[in-house]
């Protein structure tokens, strides 16, 4: 080994460094933001931020086909199911910021402060060695040596997990399958039921004119009034963090209880 | 050069976080998201020991915790929203008919 190979190798291992205390200030910094952060959807970005960190993490362990797996698995696939379902359950839903249980989260810090306190005494103890030379599992037959140890050693979780994937997928199915309760409305039905709501006509369209270029902007009524119906309710909600004083959803919903046509639109959440 | 030790450590805190995020939060799509976060740094520290020892099998461990993390999420959020179709909500202080 030459003097430049030396050199190279130790700028090669300042560049892993760096990588790792960037990516691990990352990763703990955007952990924190998803415990702290009121909005769901924040936390599902925050989220991916961390997974994707771990994956050049993974990269960095010599571990590229799980750097792969993870962002294409997790990232990809996990995250996106995440979003669907905040989708259906309601972009804004937050959390409640009322304790149910009295000091709730004065006893979670202090069991998280016991419990890293508590790891941290462990890994300490523990012998955790440097890590090994750079042999056939770390390099370019990583992938071949995970195939191989799948397909021979662990043949068998392999195949299990098969049959919990299959399990998965059915039980998913069952569980977000609606059995229709009512005979479904015929056409005529609903003509009736609009006429009888009083709005037999569609509802308004948002106001959008040369001065506002946008679908949050209510229409304008023959009066001049601001309609809120022609806003969607999930904008009128999204807005109201903003905007407090716009007429909220509250208002609109009860006034489409009574019409289930295809024009009206339910509350947020309401359709599948 | 940053060792095994130092991805351990960053798993143990990460795992903590989460397991925080866990005990805090209320909305049940959050919580999931903890749990998510928990097994990532369960992942981390056994990538993190399989490069110690040079061998393959904390990989496939890991590999075999993600297939697992999807199926898990893929009936958590089944059942999340059957939940929220009956409740007309996602916090689990909600969802409380089993209670006494």
């Amino acid at each position: 080994m030459n003097h430049s190979t030396v050199l190279a190798l130790g700028q090669a291992a300042q560049t892993e460094n760096l990588a790792f205390w960037v990516l691990a200030v990352m990763s703990v910094a955007a952990a924190l933001g998803m415990v702290l952060a009121r909005r769901a959807v924040h936390c599902a970005v925050l989220l991916a931020v961390v997974m994707l960190s771990l994956a050049a993490l993974y990269a960095e362990l010599g571990a590229p086909f799980l750097a792969f797996v993870q962002i294409i698995v997790y990232t990809g696939a996990v995250l996106m199911l995440f979003l669907f379902v905040l989708m259906i359950v309601g972009v804004s839903s937050r959390d409640s910021l009322v304790e149910t249980i009295r000091g709730q989260r004065l006893a979670a810090g202090l069991v998280g402060i016991g419990l890293l306190i508590l790891l941290a005494l462990i890994i300490g103890h523990a012998a955790i060695g440097p890590a090994a030379p750079p042999s056939a599992a770390n390099s370019a037959s990583n992938l071949p040596g995970i195939a191989t140890l799948i397909f021979t050693t662990y043949v068998f979780p392999f195949e299990v997990t098969s049959a919990l994937l299959i399990t998965a997928a059915l039980g998913a199915m069952v569980l977000a399958h609606r059995e229709r309760t009512k005979p479904k409305p015929t056409q005529r039905e609903l003509a009736r039921l609009r006429v009888a709501s009083g709005r037999p006509a569609p509802l308004p369209g948002p106001g959008v004119y040369a001065l506002h270029d946008a679908v949050d902007m209510p229409a304008l009524l023959p009066d001049g009034t601001p309609s809120n119906l022609s806003v969607s309710p999930v904008i009128l909600q999204r807005e109201l963090g903003a905007d407090e004083s716009r007429a909220g959803p509250p208002a609109r919903a009860g006034e489409l209880e009574a019409g289930t046509g295809e024009n009206t639109e339910q509350p947020e959440g309401a359709r599948w | 050069m940053v060792g095994p030790a130092y991805f351990v450590a960053l798993a143990v805190i990460l795992f903590v976080i989460g397991g925080v995020g866990v005990l805090t939060r209320r909305n049940a799509i959050v919580i999931f998201m903890c749990v998510e976060l928990m097994l990532n740094a369960v992942n981390l520290a056994f990538v993190a020991f399989s490069r110690m020892h040079g061998n393959l099998d904390g990989q496939v461990i890991a590999f075999f915790v993600m297939v697992v993390a999807a199926a898990e999420v893929v009936v958590g959020l089944a059942i999340l929203t059957a939940i929220f179709r009956a409740r007309r909500s996602a916090s689990v202080d909600d969802a409380n008919l089993l209670k006494y």
